[in-house]
């Protein structure tokens, strides 16, 4: 009956505020993009509809042409796709490994914590985007390798951190009756680490989805991230740097795409509600 | 006391060696141990077997792994970086000059936007809650929530294109008047300043603020010490630690940031080499190219933490 109360005022209780509503709805919209994409977009994807290329914004074309005189709305909405899937997929993979072997490092302790905090300081300072480039080099770029690629990459920052929020909770009375039960490693930390760490660990997850999703424009504004015919946001930049001298509005949208997107979540972040924030949900 | 600081900072020397040590065979792993046989990319296509079996031999590709890597190593260590592939010259001579041109710019960024950055940070964090700071942090997050590339476009679209003050590309000679030098490094050095100070100015406020909010500041204010005093005599030198420490943390974005600027300005540096080496697959300048960058920002964090360390006595215990 009491806890009943409690959730439920819990529940309502979360309020955001203007500027966290406003970048919430903008990526809410831009996963709806990213999904319906096919639907939304005017006109076929990778065909050649207008023989102007670089055209400017016109009630036919939104958003102008491209360098070979595709539609550029579309291209940006199909674009949404692979810029919000693949980061999406890179970061549950990092945020799953890291905080998964972060608790099990926490609980266990010992000279396997001592190793894997080693390996995992080493591997974080090798810089992002180095790293991302060596890997291509060494693999050649696909889709499954780069999010591979950007969810290993990320994996030690998420270990660290959850592994110092999990070192806090270990240390809890109530983890030690735990154990003095006799409760196994996945018990503790499914059911007595894991929901007091969630709040930080989900703000964490936005954060390193912003530095995934700047990582993999860039490897592609390198050419080295999702490849022809297919182009997220970042090769759309790079597709169409040619038109940066007739100040072409197909460079300056997919950016502006880019922007909205990480700006939005940064933002959101700083003005989630303090409940979810600072203690588990 | 200065004892037990020589020894932490020799505990924090020999794990940065350690460090390197893991980074050196990660980079190693990642980039011969994966698919794609070198001997077969050298030949090409049509080459016979028979003669990339005869090629991997003499490359000694059929050694184990940890054999290649500790001669790998021993090579790095005693100056010899290995042949290109793609034009067979030594990487140290194709290296050279390109890492001098990436220094300059690294050198000149870090002339503006360390003074650019602490005063506008500090400014900020003493007129907290301000118009003033509302728009200095509000700057700050957007710029470090956009791709460095985009800070690029945006920089030649208003200044090259627009305005037509500065030339969209730096192709650095050596035969060149003071005035054209500093044209062509404008444009790179500005977005990198922007992309460093932005970092710079949020880990500078914060750390003016910490020590704003402190007691011993409060009872400076309490004892009827003016503003200025408050700050100059109480707050900053408190705050300096934090603040170097933030410099060095900062300027190890440079490394990531160098890589797209000196692409998109096509600037002669170490990072538009790697880039090239990469499109080419030329491992053995792309592990060299890698390893500088690694040690590059190894030496700027363990500077910042044994900052952090001398600075704060807190931290030695």
């Amino acid at each position: 009956m009491t806890t009943d109360a409690l959730t439920a005022s819990r529940r309502i209780s979360y309020r955001f505020n203007k500027v966290g509503l406003v970048s919430l709805a903008v990526i809410l919209a831009w996963a709806l993009v990213a999904i319906f994409a096919p639907l939304l977009a005017p006109f076929p994807i990778g065909k050649i509809v207008n023989f102007e290329f670089f055209a400017p914004m016109s009630a036919k074309f939104w958003m102008g042409t491209d360098y070979l005189g595709r539609d550029m709305l579309s291209r940006v909405l199909l674009g949404a796709r692979y810029t919000v899937g693949t980061s999406l997929a890179a970061v549950t993979f990092a945020c799953f490994m890291g905080v998964a072997l972060g608790m099990t490092a926490a609980v266990l302790g010992g000279w396997i914590d001592t190793v894997m905090s080693r390996l995992m300081d080493a591997l974080i300072s090798i810089p992002s985007k180095l790293f991302g480039l060596v890997v291509v080099a060494g693999l050649g770029s696909s889709i499954p390798v780069l999010i591979l690629t950007l969810g290993v990459i990320y994996t030690p920052g998420c270990y660290r951190f959850a592994r110092a929020l999990a070192v806090n909770i270990n240390a809890m009375d109530y983890v030690t009756v735990a154990r003095a039960r006799g409760e196994g490693l996945g018990y503790l930390i499914r059911a007595e680490i894991l929901p007091n760490i969630t709040g930080p660990v989900l703000a964490d997850f936005g954060l390193r989805f912003v530095f995934i999703v700047l990582l993999l424009s860039g490897l592609s504004f390198l050419g080295l991230g999702v490849q022809p015919p297919y182009a997220d946001w970042g090769a759309l930049v790079r597709e169409n740097l040619g038109g940066l001298p007739l100040a072409a509005p197909a460079v300056i949208f997919p950016s502006l795409a880019i922007a909205t997107l990480t700006i939005s979540v940064n933002l959101l972040i700083d003005n989630l509600p303090r409940k979810i924030r600072d203690q588990g949900v | 006391m200065n004892r037990q600081v020589f020894e932490l900072v020799s505990w924090r020397l020999a794990s940065a060696v350690v460090t390197l040590l893991i980074v050196s065979f990660t980079i190693f792993l990642a980039t011969t141990l994966l698919p794609g046989d070198v001997a077969q990319i050298l030949l090409g296509q049509a080459a016979t077997p028979e003669a990339v079996a005869g090629l991997r031999k003499a490359m000694h590709l059929d050694d184990p792994a940890i054999v290649q890597f500790l001669k790998w190593l021993s090579g790095l260590a005693s100056g010899d970086l290995g042949r290109s592939y793609a034009n067979n010259m030594p990487v140290a001579a194709l290296i050279g000059g390109r890492l001098a041109n990436t220094l300059k710019l690294a050198a000149a960024t870090t002339t503006v936007a360390v003074p650019l950055a602490l005063t506008l940070g500090i400014t900020a964090a003493i007129n907290r809650d301000t118009l003033f700071d509302r728009i200095v942090s509000g700057a700050t997050v957007a710029i470090i929530s956009v791709p460095e590339f985009l800070l690029a476009t945006l920089a030649v679209l208003v200044f090259a294109v627009y305005l037509r003050w500065l030339p969209a590309l730096s192709l650095a000679n050596e035969t060149q008047s003071f005035g054209d030098l500093l044209r062509i490094y404008a444009l790179p050095v500005m977005t990198l300043t922007f992309g460093v100070s932005a970092q710079m100015i949020r880990m500078t406020r914060a750390a003016v603020i910490e020590t704003l909010n402190t007691p011993y500041v409060e009872m400076a204010l309490l004892k009827g010490a003016s503003r200025r005093r408050k700050v100059l005599w109480h707050a900053l030198p408190n705050a300096l630690g934090p603040i170097v420490n933030a410099i060095a943390l900062s300027l190890s974005y440079l490394l990531g940031g160098v890589i797209i600027v000196e692409t998109i300005f096509s600037y002669p540096g170490i990072a538009k080499l790697m880039v090239d080496a990469v499109a080419t697959r030329d491992l053995p300048l792309i592990q060299s190219c890698a390893m500088i960058f690694c040690v590059g920002y190894l030496v700027l964090v363990t500077i910042a933490d044994i900052i952090a360390i001398v600075s704060n006595p807190r931290l030695r215990t």
